[in-house]
């Protein structure tokens, strides 16, 4: 569905986008993660044909960006920044005149479905600046899917909504997802990261790594098994040390934290030893790292 | 050409909800209108003892252009009522500078304009629909003012022949040619001094500069420094031709989407 090489965009002298080179595979989930300024935002535009990119390519849903833009635009749906309603103007007109913007054969009907589906319905006729935020981003994603485009780009689609409706846009991506669509979701939220999408990428102008969230984890910190064990010493970690597939073993508290690459190919043995050396194992379990620490690891290092 | 109507649907449904443009269109055609004729209105009637007074206070070269057709009461109605001919021609000035000025303005404030953008509308398209719906109001509302202050004339002059001489080309060229011609160099005018600031009111305030050049126009006629004739208006209307091709290429170089999304703040 996009597929960019060496993607780059320079406002003055001010590089905004270094040689980006993407894959997006059709029913993908890809989360766009990265600090402010970071050019998350710049992409989106360049890909959605809104801004040209100063050198590089980018091919979006078969068409090549600044050869084919009208195409583009018609068939990728776009959640900007900010939701951009029209506040003085019903949630229904609104959508109206973007379903008639889009050439949407029967306007009217596209957008009583994507007013149902969204649970506005029954406001339809107020004006979108009485909605609440949750609800004004609901708007707006019904704006973005009137022409039912195959690839979305969503840009911070929870960004200062309040936990509710937070969830309740989050809610409707997870419905989207399921229908088979392509998203593009640029956010800071890294747990809705974490649950959303199948694969991140963490860009800071330059795309820094793309990975899934597991993935990511995993090439970071590797896996970790966390025995909680009624007394323990170092004599334990040292035993534990010896064995060959054991990379590190610490001493935490009451607990034995294990590095290793195959938890579930290597805990039976590890049980093993730690009982046979007198061990009283309560509780084992994977120390799992947030993908805040992933993110947090990578921009620092970058 | 549906693009382009969608666009004047929605910035009309926007527009129209603000009382004050809603007051701006109808009632600025209407004072127009009303000021000419209530001076009509005060003037004396068809009496050929004052005709001799009145011939004296008319400027020679429209003395002559009155013919013998006209009385001179009848010569120096029309000559009256023509002072107020750019009136009519600043309605088509003033209007648009309202809309247009909310119309960019407020995308900017709201920032619609990047959803908009993202459709598959083209720039012609976006902007000749702001244009169409900054000047189509403007132009029927001072098209509106001429036909009242036409019949107004009729029934305060008592005179069809002072209405015939309204029906000069000079007064077609006026209010048919130059009118939205004017109006469009107003929603060009906004359009530029739209891109640069962030509020509507100062945008109205520094667009209302266009209305200067008629203005001066109409303090030289009321002084007698200059008197306006068709070819006076017809060189206008010329020259408004040239400036307004001028203006709308510059703000379609200004309307372009990569401008409008990192440059316009």
């Amino acid at each position: 569905m996009i597929q960019t090489e060496s993607l780059t965009k320079k406002f003055g002298d001010i590089l905004a986008v270094d040689r980006l080179t993407l894959e997006v595979a059709e029913g993908e989930v890809f989360g766009f993660l990265g600090p402010n300024g970071a050019g998350k935002t710049t992409t989106v535009r360049m890909l959605t044909s809104l801004i040209a990119p100063t050198s590089g390519s980018a091919v979006v849903n078969g068409f090549k960006v600044g050869v084919q833009d009208q195409e583009i635009r018609r068939t990728v749906g776009i959640l900007t920044e900010t939701p951009g309603m029209y506040d003085n103007l019903s949630a229904e007109f609104n959508l109206l005149v973007y379903a008639n913007l889009y050439e949407v054969e029967d306007p009217k009907r596209q957008v009583e479905k994507y007013l149902k589906l969204l649970g506005l319905w029954e406001r339809r006729m107020d004006e979108a600046g009485s909605f609440s935020k949750g609800m004004r981003q609901k708007l707006a994603i019904a704006r973005a899917l009137l022409h039912e485009p195959r690839l979305l780009f969503l840009d911070e689609p929870t960004a200062g909504l309040d936990p509710e409706a937070a969830r309740l846009v989050r809610d409707a991506i997870e419905e989207l997802r399921k229908q088979g669509r392509t998203i593009f979701l640029c956010t800071h939220n890294l747990d809705e990261a974490d649950r959303l999408c199948d694969r991140i990428g963490v860009f800071k102008t330059r795309l820094l790594v793309v990975d899934s969230p597991a993935n990511l984890r995993t090439r970071l910190f590797g896996r970790k098994v966390v025995f909680h064990l009624a007394s323990v010493d170092e004599s334990l970690a040292e035993i534990v040390r010896q064995m060959p597939f054991v990379k590190q073993a610490q001493v935490v508290d009451n607990k034995l934290v294990v590095s290793v690459d195959e938890p579930e190919a290597h805990n039976p043995d590890l049980v093993r030893a730690l009982v046979g050396a007198g061990a009283q194992i309560q509780f084992v379990g994977e120390l799992r790292r947030s993908l805040e620490d992933v993110y947090l690891q990578l921009v620092k290092s970058n | 050409m549906k693009k382009i109507r969608i666009i004047i649907q929605k910035e009309w449904a926007e527009v129209f909800k603000n009382r004050l443009i809603i007051s701006t269109i109808i009632f600025m055609p209407l004072l127009f209108s009303a000021l000419p004729l209530i001076i009509l209105g005060f003037m004396p009637g068809d009496d050929g003892s004052v005709d001799a007074q009145l011939t004296t206070e008319l400027p020679d070269q429209f003395a002559q252009y009155c013919g013998e057709e006209l009385t001179a009461s009848e010569c120096y109605k029309v000559f009256m009522v023509n002072q107020f001919m750019l009136l009519f021609m600043m309605t088509p000035l003033i209007i648009p500078v309202n809309i247009a000025a909310y119309s960019i303005v407020g995308e900017k404030t709201t920032r619609s304009l990047e959803p908009l953008l993202a459709t598959p509308i083209t720039t012609a398209e976006l902007l000749a629909g702001k244009n169409l719906a900054a000047a189509i109001p403007a132009v029927l509302g001072s098209w509106l003012g001429f036909f009242v202050f036409l019949g107004g004339t009729l029934i305060l002059s008592g005179s069809p022949q002072v209405v015939r001489a309204l029906m000069d080309p000079m007064w077609w060229l006026a209010i048919f040619v130059a009118g939205p011609l004017l109006a469009i160099l107003s929603v060009n005018f906004s359009i530029m001094v739209s891109s640069r600031v962030n509020d509507p009111r100062v945008a109205e305030q520094l667009s209302a500069v266009v209305i200067l050049p008629i203005l001066g126009l109409f303090f030289g006629q009321i002084s007698g420094l200059l008197l306006i004739n068709s070819r006076l208006i017809l060189i206008m209307a010329l020259l408004l031709a040239l400036v307004d091709i001028a203006l709308i290429y510059v703000a379609v170089r200004i309307f372009q989407r990569e401008v409008i999304l990192t440059r316009w703040k």
